[in-house]
């Protein structure tokens, strides 16, 4: 790498472009590796579906918890011990039920409550699933393996403010007198986005 | 503004990549950008309208042939550029190539001066405004009509936000649509909600 002289005409590699930016960041003093280490932790140990999980869990098996939830998401999920970022200030919980199928998408980038229910898959935040989910929204579910019966009434959620929205899949009717930990065990992160049964 | 970005509603698109248990990142790079532009965030360098709208105004062959972790990329640089924390010519020299950034910004705006206050079960329309800066709406709303059923506390407004404009915060409305009303008998029959701001809203 030339430290003078013309810079070349070509598109830098994405690879170099961040490591670029990196060291530029690093040149300011912001420390740019120990945030992202941390962050790597956050990502692996914290905001992990698993926390939606056992939201859901509880919701499930605890009456007074699944009325909380309904009405105060935020307060519902801290609860639990479940961090919330600051500007996320409230947290709507979509109960799914024999007629009604809750599902969530940004079409206009990526949002999600990432602390609950992870950071966003793939195809989330892909051009397909943004333009489509909204305007096609059974026959995308179908597509996506979740064929739903002719009469359920489907209730798309665009995520375009800070608002966030989490899914509550319907309890598979197999699980009655499970306890909570196992119930958790079976809640996806992509049931708690709607895309999927349980 | 009507940029690439907003795509919901939009046709032509084919399958959704869909696997279960899909991955979050799909190299180490994707997960170091995605830490720099909170970090950024954290530090006040920008907030997240202007984060957003930076994304927008990606060329739009650019927007559409980037992966999602490379429009982060390319906001994040934007920013750093455009707040004289970085110049371009240095990262390009890092990177020893060119380094693409989005294009410039149009004015942001401030609130309605004409809010009026809604009630989950009001009928509302929203405004048909087209807006140059960053908005919140999604095009596939404009000037249709919709039902509250849901409020949140006051939030800043992006329009201004987005932009350094001062404003005030505003509450938002999630509002129930029918995609039969969206796109009259060119969708799936459902509700469509979206989250808008107060001053996106008129009484219908």
């Amino acid at each position: 790498m030339a430290e003078h002289g013309p810079i070349p005409a070509t598109v830098a590699s994405i690879e170099r472009r961040v490591s670029a930016i990196e060291a530029s960041l690093d040149a300011r003093g912001l420390h740019p590796a120990e945030f992202i280490a941390n962050q790597r932790e956050l990502i692996q140990d914290h905001w992990d579906p698993s926390n939606g999980a056992r939201v859901v869990a509880r919701a499930w098996a605890d009456p007074a918890f699944r009325q909380r939830l309904l009405s105060d998401g935020r307060a519902a999920v801290m609860e639990l011990g479940i961090p919330m970022p600051a500007h996320h200030q409230h947290l709507v919980a979509l109960e799914n039920t024999a007629q009604v199928h809750n599902v969530i998408c940004c079409t206009l980038c990526s949002c999600t409550a990432f602390t609950v229910i992870g950071l966003p898959p793939d195809w989330y935040k892909d051009l397909e699933y943004r333009a489509r989910i909204v305007r096609q929204s059974r026959s995308v579910l179908k597509d996506m393996g979740l064929d739903l019966p002719a009469s359920t009434e489907i209730r798309v959620w665009d995520t375009t403010t800070d608002t966030r929205y989490i899914v509550v899949p319907l309890r598979p009717p197999e699980t009655e007198g499970w306890t909570q930990e196992r119930l958790a065990s079976i809640v996806t992160r992509d049931a708690m986005i709607g895309v999927s049964g349980l | 503004m009507d940029g690439m970005h907003d795509l919901g509603g939009k046709q032509g698109f084919g399958p959704v990549r869909y696997t279960t248990n899909a991955p979050i990142f799909h190299a180490p790079w994707e997960q170091r950008v995605n830490a720099m532009y909170s970090l950024a965030v954290k530090h006040g360098i920008f907030n997240m309208d202007e984060y957003r709208h930076a994304i927008e105004r990606m060329e739009p062959r650019h927007y559409l042939s980037a992966s999602y972790y490379e429009r982060t990329l390319t906001s994040l640089a934007t920013l750093c550029v455009e707040k004289n924390l970085l110049p371009v010519a240095e990262l390009e020299r890092h990177a020893g190539g060119r380094f693409p950034l989005a294009l410039p910004s149009a004015p942001g705006r401030g609130n309605s001066i004409n809010r009026v206050a809604f009630a989950v079960g009001d009928s509302v329309r929203v405004s048909a405004s087209l807006v140059a800066g960053h908005v919140r709406m999604p095009a596939y709303v404009r000037g249709k009509t919709g039902l509250i059923v849901g409020q949140s506390p006051a939030y800043p407004y992006p329009d201004a936000h987005g932009h350094g404009v001062a404003a005030d915060k505003e509450v938002t409305y999630d509002v129930r649509f029918n995609a039969m009303d969206l796109w009259p008998d060119a969708a799936d029959p459902a509700f469509v909600h979206v989250g808008l701001f107060h001053s996106y809203l008129e009484p219908a």
